[in-house]
């Protein structure tokens, strides 16, 4: 077991480089790889399928290594390993456990550094992992589901293997935009995405989370965009990454606050170069000393109490110089020192300050610095797992390729918004949990809403994603570590196989829009099938107290916490469990909705159900694979849940500081079975009724739709206008950033052009003038000389005759002349 | 007229190269005949030499140390080396000139003035 510390982050690491291997060799050599760059889709499959192969013997090695479940009865033996581990690794995050403290024990991870990038003073910026029970599930998850989604890729991109006339653009002679196909451009940035992914959920420090938390957000640019000549995608594309950007100033100064106070960007325990433990922002924040109790770091009240700091460092210098005027005026004649000892009052303010972070702490310094680092990370975590209010790039995000939106929506960059709160779990205080309820909450019920108007089949499964993932963020707001990560895997499962089969529908008929659909059932069996089962997934469906799809056990968890919540903290509690309930009613109703529009009835438009017919085997297949996931996934058998759980942070969150009624119960509790008979049966009951508000509308039509919209009109447009979210942020943000962009490009235009114009024309009436000194005066100085030279050469000239003997007789006359002269001047 | 009661001593000999000196330049500036020019050339060049062998000669000075330093014989000598290095060069200037000319007279050598 102790060589699981070598082989998991090889098998890992290895999964995680192959896309990248993969990546780099199609952007080399893409195009010539076979006809018309189709091989490209074989190596992009391939490097991820072999990445699932290792990540799926990866899992079995932690299964064998730790098992299944997280009960405490193997909890000696293997946290006996893991210490040794520890010892002979230097890599294995865990301190040891002493005897008494059997209720609070750490996950076990390993955790080390790859490779230094750059060290530069305090700032170290390294490659490093951190693997868990977590980890290993996710990169199972993200490189199954990501395999399947390339397989059906294959298939479903088969019109990029040649020359493509988009129809959606048309060009300003009037024809359509004739093209060369992308396909391997699109496997291209899908190894790319899983490479980002996957990086992201195995690094082992936020620095690297941060990197490949931009790096999904490009890939997630290119792939939104890919069909970059429509107008629709580029400004979808633009969309997703602005907005992203957002999220992600907020996780910026949540990192900055992190490492500002905290020194140090690893999550676990690491060794430097001398061998010294480093504390890792996880057992920093929550101290094995303190039963891992959730408290300010020291660092952190440090930072937060920079004036007593400052004070109590002033104090004792102001102490050491009077000293030292003391001393040198006892014996003046040879002054003991110049100046006081640093190093001394370094010393003893460091140990003062030392003694006194505890009473600072308990002061509350440095509490709302660990409120600022939570509630920045989780910006970002908003940006990118769209939750109000940032929600709006998701639907849009639509416009890329399907497989591209069920990769996006299930295993990559939305989940790695709620991935990374889990993540972060340990360093979240209670206050910040509950800011993270109230978004999910919010989140979940008005995607819920917009979902229910939505026609676009896609963007009912667009919203139903925003929607879950406010359920996994409620989850995780309300102390449900377990539940909202166990969701996130079960609705990774159903939701990229909704997405699959929304692909599969559109393949057949070339249209997004449902009212269009109808009876395709008797067309393509197996996509609507199999759609089936991803429906009753995602609405929980299953027989209560016995079994049921993914979908019953995780949403039943989450209902359960939300209730078990709601008896500590009963207003705030009310709001979750309401929302969760309606959440899930609405849920049931949207999705039946759209399967009954889609595969029920009769068709509506014959011209797309004569069209329609069922997709090719490769692209139906990952359909079947993954509808048996979605089915199987969430069974207690599979001891998904239980894996999690060995993930499960350390120490309890307990009761918030700055709102001391906030009281988070343990996750446990939601198991009693008072709590989860109640959240069985709610869940059970909205889920159906909203199923039957859905058969009786969509399905056995008893009633008409229209009807209702024409009677609640003003509801129904502001649902389909998306609660006028595009429309606010148009006026609120985006309008003003244009007046603003207007304004200051008028004022370059008329200020500051202006005045380049001016100086331009002034600089060139100095070079006038600049030009006539230089004709007139130097000019003519210069010519004057030439003229003299020339007119005494011309003058000299006649000297000149040819005349052998006369030049002869100059030579002596002169001569005789010097002679002469010189005599003469002797002479005196 | 003091030279002509003395015995004879450098003096005498500088009239001589004097005079031969003179002969030359008179004969350079007179004679039209580039031959005749070479030989006034010749004529300068020997006044030149009868001065440094007087000059240098311990027989003919008065001075008992003699001679201005560096033996005048051997600058003579070289003087003598030097003007048939000079004939040489000026005779195939002049040949060349009668060649383009078919004339040795300098009067007609005007191409180069001014």
């Amino acid at each position: 077991m102790d060589d699981l510390s070598t082989v998991l982050p090889f098998l890992l690491g290895l999964a995680w480089l192959l896309p990248l291997a993969s990546f780099t060799l199609i952007v080399l050599f893409g195009p010539r790889m076979g006809k018309h760059g189709v091989a490209a889709s074989y190596l992009a499959t391939g490097a991820i399928g072999f990445g699932f192969v290792l990540s799926l013997v990866a899992l079995l090695a932690w299964v064998g290594a730790h098992g299944v479940s997280s009960a405490d009865h193997d909890f000696n033996t293997s946290q006996a390993a893991t210490s040794e581990a520890h010892d002979e690794h230097g890599d294995d995050h865990g301190p040891a456990q002493h005897g008494g403290h059997h209720a609070v024990k750490p996950p076990k991870a390993y955790t080390a550094e790859w490779y230094t990038l750059g060290q530069f003073g305090k700032l170290k910026i390294t490659i490093s992992y951190y693997i868990d029970a977590l980890t290993v599930c996710m990169f199972a998850m993200v490189t199954l589901i990501a395999t399947c989604i390339h397989f059906y890729a294959i298939g479903y991109m088969h019109d990029e293997l040649h020359d493509v006339t988009d129809h959606e653009v048309t060009l300003s002679d009037g024809h359509h935009l004739h093209r060369p196909g992308r396909f391997h451009r699109f496997f291209q940035y899908m190894s790319l995405f899983c490479f980002s992914m996957l990086g992201l959920v195995i690094a082992g420090n936020i620095a690297m989370v941060f990197v490949f938390w931009e790096l999904v957000g490009i890939c997630s640019y290119f792939l939104i965009g890919f069909y970059i000549e429509r107008k629709s995608a580029s400004n979808a594309a633009n969309k997703a990454f602005i907005v992203n950007r957002v999220g992600d100033f907020g996780m910026i100064i949540g990192l900055m606050a992190l490492f500002a106070s905290l020194g140090t960007f690893a999550f676990g325990d690491g060794k430097d170069d001398e061998g010294k433990p480093v504390h890792g922002i996880f057992s920093q924040v929550r101290n094995p000393d303190n039963n891992y109790a959730l408290q300010a770091p020291d660092g952190m009240v440090r930072a937060a109490a920079d004036n007593r700091v400052r004070a109590i460092v002033n104090d004792h210098f102001q102490e050491a110089s009077e000293e030292l005027e003391e001393a040198n005026l006892a014996a003046p004649a040879e002054p003991v020192r110049t100046r006081p000892d640093f190093d001394e009052i370094h010393a003893a303010s460091e140990s003062e300050i030392a003694a006194e972070i505890a009473n600072w702490r308990e002061q509350g310094y440095g509490y709302w610095l660990l409120v600022i680092a939570g509630v920045g990370i989780f910006c970002g975590c908003v940006g990118k797992s769209a939750q109000f209010p940032l929600h709006v790039w998701l639907p849009d995000a639509m416009e890329g390729p399907t497989p591209v939106s069920a990769l996006v929506h299930s295993a990559t960059m939305v989940a790695a918004g709620v991935y990374l709160v889990g993540r972060f779990y340990p360093v979240f205080a209670p206050e910040v949990l509950l800011v993270i309820a109230y978004i999910g909450a919010i989140t979940l019920l008005l995607a819920a809403t917009i979902a229910l108007t939505a026609t676009d089949i896609k963007r009912v499964l667009a919203y139903s994603t925003v929607s879950q993932l406010g359920y996994m963020m409620l989850a995780l707001g309300v102390g449900g570590w377990a539940a909202g990560m166990f969701h996130l895997i079960t609705h990774a499962f159903f939701k990229s196989l909704l997405f699959l089969c929304s692909g599969s529908v559109i393949h057949a008929c070339h249209t997004n829009e449902m009212p269009k659909m109808g009876g395709l059932l008797r067309k393509m069996p197996i996509t609507a099938y199999t759609m089936l089962a991803g429906c009753l997934a995602i609405i929980g469906a299953g027989v209560p107290f016995l079994i049921g799809f993914s979908g019953y056990y995780s949403k039943d968890s989450i209902i359960a916490q939300a209730l078990s919540f709601q008896q500590h903290n009963p207003t705030h509690g009310a709001v979750f469990f309401y929302a969760a309930a309606g959440g899930a009613a609405m849920t049931a109703f949207y999705m039946f909705r759209l399967w009954f529009m889609t595969f029920a009835g009769q068709p509506r438009d014959h011209h797309v159900y004569d069209h329609a017919h069922e997709s090719p085997t490769i692209m139906y297949g990952p359909l079947v694979v993954l509808a048996v996931f979605a089915v199987v996934i969430g069974w207690p058998v599979l001891g998904v849940v239980d894996l999690v759980e060995q993930a499960r942070p350390a120490g309890e969150t307990g009761s918030g500081v700055l709102m001391a009624s906030l009281v988070y119960p343990d996750e446990h509790a939601s198991h009693a079975h008072g709590i989860h008979v109640q959240a069985t049966l709610y869940a059970f009951s909205t889920a159906l009724g909203g199923f039957l508000l859905a058969t009786v509308f969509y399905g056995l039509r008893l009633l008409n739709p229209n009807d209702i919209r024409q009677q609640f009109g003003a509801i129904y447009h502001f649902l389909l206008n998306k609660w006028y979210f595009d429309e606010l942020y148009d006026a609120v943000f985006v309008r003003p950033a244009r007046g603003l962009a207007k304004l200051v490009s008028g004022f370059d235009r008329n200020g500051i052009d202006w005045l380049i114009d001016n100086l331009a024309r002034w600089t060139r009436g100095l070079a006038d003038i600049d030009d006539l000194i230089d004709r007139y005066l130097v000019d003519g100085l210069v010519n004057l000389t030439a003229g003299w030279t020339y007119s005494l050469g011309r003058s000299l000239r006649s000297v000149q005759t040819g005349k052998l003997r006369q030049y002869v007789m100059l030579i002596v006359i002169g001569t005789v002349a010097l002679t002469i002269l010189i005599n003469f001047a002797s002479a005196k | 007229m003091d030279l002509l009661s003395q015995s004879v001593g450098v003096s005498h000999f500088m009239v001589v190269g004097a005079i031969m000196f003179v002969s030359g330049v008179v004969c350079m500036a007179t004679k039209r005949n580039a031959l005749g020019v070479l030989m006034g050339i010749e004529l300068v060049l020997n006044g030149a030499n009868v001065n440094f062998v007087a000059l240098s000669s311990e027989f003919l000075t008065k001075d008992p140390r003699g001679g201005i330093g560096l033996d005048g014989q051997l600058i003579s000598l070289f003087v003598i080396v030097l003007a048939a290095a000079e004939a040489a060069v000026a005779l195939a200037i002049v040949l060349n000139f009668y060649n383009n000319h078919s004339t040795i007279d300098v009067d007609r050598a005007d191409e180069l003035k001014g």
